[in-house]
């Protein structure tokens, strides 16, 4: 491999790598911030001090998880420049306004408003503490709002014309370039997918104490707030998938046709392929299984219409679909196992079963980490199936990348390898034992003698614990 | 490309945007470094606490320098970001250590030494990386075309070195004056003690890389030791003598809250005399910012979000200060 070649797979891979780390705290935090202004506005509405207990000992959960995101995310906002400098000229002027965005109303908001959400509850009152709560949760929809629509203009570009120097900019409307075709999709599919991110891991504290006996009020409170999430938001996101690939479909076929496996076309009857082995050399799919006439059904919802396959588009302008194929079916089996944990739930409120079935918990335990590995499937269909294409049908990836040589990128690499696996290895497991202590009655002490110097909320909740201290 | 006048407001908004992150990050990560030097348990507990509710606020200031050269000079940010990648990127590296540090330290008291050494080390490498990158940009980087045409260490010279020196003494001085400020007790009497010998020292860095500059580029000298420059090369270093002695003569006078405004003055001064050197360039002698200026549609859409939103961030930051204003109280608030 040439070293040009090298250094361009070194560079996708760094970058693969820093935002799919990156974003696993966000997809986590955008649902975390949400769910922690729904407990404490429901708290100052009911006055039930469960809510009160559930809001103190997520928030520490969230602040150790905002920290990881927060420190991932500025590397994201160097990695354009440092290493695809060609992108960053070309598209600066149409993507750049966009992030320019997220920073001023995202991220400030976020960052601005996270030390009086943290520690701030003595000193505002309860009504400024919960604006602050719902200022942190307006800024992690917001940020989402601006980088998904700078990632869907990398999709489905528009509104946009090059300059003398080669640069993209406006032509005509910014409504345009931020509501371009697939925005509204990826926005609501992304949206719900934190959401359900972050069910899934309620879910799964609440069932893990649930199977350890520990059945008290914030306990099944959140487990039965997490599981009705579920049983509402999975099928909704089902739908939502359908239609975001439906979009898909019109604007990026080659995706489609990589997720699917399709390297030949169907002029009508498109089967639908479960599984099978994507063989790119040979343009086929070995030992493949397939439903006949399903693909044509689902995807044009019409048997006598035609899909075009990846034949229709020279091999040097098709996605890598091995990985694509995979990565979608992983994604969609795992929204059909929450929508089935979601009915499982329903199944056992019906049955009086609902805090007592080891099922249930069991299998509520172990989607607990389902969200993510769901969500980092799913970009990578998005992103993958993207390629060749930075920019779809406008910039080649491989034009965009900065000249930097080998040992830069390598180094940088491995820098970024070792320091993000050790640094939120540690920080997962930190949450890991945050999650292992049930909510205590000591989160609601009254503030004064338990903020004493030194020790943190966590230490006295400990403390609390090893007592046996129960609500 | 641009409007002149846009391009002219856009720089100024981004230079307010990286003196804003100098200022309010460099005492966060001043206090880092200053950290070894605090006793562990309350001293060390106490300096965190003061920063606490604030340091996430600080660093955005840092994405918005980043976000805001994407947006507003794409050229620049296509040029500099390659040709400073290994400082920058230990940069980044360095405030994934500190940043975690924070709540990571809360989390598990058994390895919290090791937490206080990486908030230490994160906060070093950071400010190291910093002051180099602003080293290397002024001392130029090869340009061929719409791209950096330079090597892997051209980053790396004794003036890049030099102020990455002068970049950590001066943090440390104002993360001291700001402990001066907020805290009390033995920490107080420590960071005052600290404060008061970095005084001289930091003038002594000011001088030498001001001395430096002008001879690292042309341009520099003609801008400093020719007319209308002079108006302003014979009265700045008496301006930064005065407000020196200032913050070393509140220090000693037993003043909380002054040593740490007249640092942030001295922090200003220089960052004019920066601005006075490289001024109307982004990437000095090389590229303006007319050159690198994103086109005006581009300018004016950001400039109604900025327009807007920048006064809404200056004051919900403020009360956010204000919120946590005066003394940190034994209690702390992890």
């Amino acid at each position: 491999m040439a070293d040009g070649e090298t250094a361009l797979l070194l560079a996708r891979i760094q970058f693969a790598f820093t935002v799919s780390f990156h974003f696993i705290f966000p997809a986590f935090s955008i649902g975390l911030a949400s769910y922690l202004a729904v407990l404490e506005g429901l708290w100052l509405k009911t006055r039930d001090d469960t809510y009160l207990r559930l809001f103190k000992y997520w928030i520490k959960i969230f602040a150790v998880a905002f920290a990881m995101g927060v420190v991932s995310g500025i590397v994201m906002s160097y990695q354009f420049g440092t290493n695809w400098s060609v992108f960053s000229d070309r598209a600066g002027p149409i993507i750049g306004p966009l992030m320019a965005y997220e920073v001023l109303t995202a991220f400030f908001l976020e960052a601005g408003f996270l030390g009086v959400m943290l520690f701030g509850m003595d000193k505002v009152g309860k009504k400024l503490h919960f604006f602050a709560t719902l200022m942190v949760a307006a800024g992690t929809a917001a940020s989402a709002f601006w980088i998904l629509s700078v990632n869907s203009w990398m999709q489905t570009p528009t509104g946009h014309e090059v300059n003398e120097v080669g640069q993209y900019v406006l032509a005509g409307s910014w409504l345009d370039v931020i509501f371009n075709p697939s925005f509204p999709y990826r926005l609501v599919h992304t949206v719900i997918a934190a959401y359900l991110t972050t069910a899934l891991v309620v879910g799964a504290v609440g069932a893990w104490h649930l199977l350890k006996g520990h059945d008290r009020p914030g306990v099944k409170r959140m487990f039965s707030m997490a599981m009705w999430m579920m049983a509402i938001v999975a099928p909704i996101q089902i739908l939502a998938g359908d239609q975001h690939g439906l979009n898909t479909l019109e604007h990026q076929p080659m995706k489609v046709a990589a997720m699917e496996g399709h390297f030949e076309s169907f002029e009508s009857h498109a089967p639908l392929i479960l599984f099978g082995i994507p063989d790119s050399e040979e343009e086929t799919v070995h030992y493949k299984v397939q439903i006949p006439d399903l693909g044509s059904l689902i995807l044009r919802h019409d048997v006598n219409l035609g899909l075009e396959g990846l034949d229709t588009v020279a091999r040097e302008d098709r996605p890598p679909v091995g990985i694509v194929f995979w990565a979608f079916r992983i994604m969609v089996g795992l929204g059909f196992l929450m929508a089935g944990l979601g009915l499982l739930g329903l199944f056992m409120r019906w049955r009086g079963k609902f805090y007592s079935s080891r099922l249930l918990h069991r299998f509520a335990l172990l989607m607990g980490p389902a969200g993510f590995v769901a969500v980092i499937a799913g970009w990578v269909v998005t992103e993958v199936g993207r390629q060749p294409w930075v920019i779809y049908n406008v910039m080649r990836t491989e034009d965009a990348v900065s000249a930097i040589g080998v040992p830069g990128v390598t180094g940088s690499l491995i820098a970024f390898v070792i320091v993000y696996f050790s640094v939120f290895s540690v920080g997962t497991w930190y949450i890991l034992k945050l999650m292992s202590h049930p909510p205590s009655a000591g989160d609601v002490e009254p503030q004064g003698p338990i903020r004493s110097a030194g020790i943190t909320p966590a230490a006295i909740e400990e403390k609390a614990w090893e007592r046996g201290e129960d609500e | 490309m641009g409007d002149p006048t846009l391009t002219v407001i856009w720089a100024a908004i981004i230079a307010t945007g990286i003196a804003a992150y100098v200022v309010m990050d460099g005492f966060d990560l001043g206090i880092g470094m200053l950290f070894p030097r605090l006793k562990v348990g309350q001293e060390r507990d106490m300096a965190m606490n003061s920063i606490a509710p604030v340091w996430d606020g600080n660093e955005t200031w840092l994405v918005l320098g980043g976000g805001g050269l994407l947006a507003a000079f794409p050229l620049a940010y296509a040029v500099i970001l390659p040709a400073l990648y290994a400082p920058l990127i230990a940069m980044l590296l360095g405030l994934v250590f500190r940043g975690v540090a924070f709540e990571f330290r809360w989390r598990d008291p058994a390895h919290r030494k090791y937490w206080d050494f990486a908030f230490f080390g994160g906060s070093l490498v950071a400010t190291l990386a910093q002051g180099i990158t602003l080293g290397a940009l002024l001392e130029g980087i090869e340009i061929e075309g719409r791209a950096y045409a330079g090597g892997w260490w051209d980053w790396l010279t004794p003036f890049s070195l030099l102020c990455g020196a002068a970049l950590a003494i001066a943090y440390q001085l104002l993360g001291s004056c700001w402990l001066v400020m907020k805290t009390t007790g033995s920490l107080q009497t420590e960071a005052r003690r600290v404060a008061k010998i970095l005084v001289p020292f930091t003038l002594v860095m000011i001088g030498a890389v001001s001395l430096a500059t002008p001879y690292v580029e042309d341009q520099y000298f003609s801008r400093w030791f020719e007319w209308p420059g002079l108006a302003v090369t014979i009265p700045m270093p008496l301006l930064i003598l005065g407000v020196t002695y200032m913050i070393w003569r509140d220090l000693e006078s037993g003043y909380d809250y002054r040593p740490f405004f007249w640092a942030l003055g001295l922090f200003l001064l220089s960052m004019v005399g920066l601005a006075i050197s490289i001024w109307p360039d982004v990437v000095p002698g090389r590229i303006s910012i007319y050159d690198a200026a994103a086109p005006r549609e581009s300018q004016i859409f950001m400039l109604v979000g900025a327009g807007v939103l920048i006064p809404v961030i200056f004051a919900y930051t403020a009360w956010a200060y204000w919120i946590f204003r005066g003394k940190v109280d034994e209690a702390g608030y992890h």
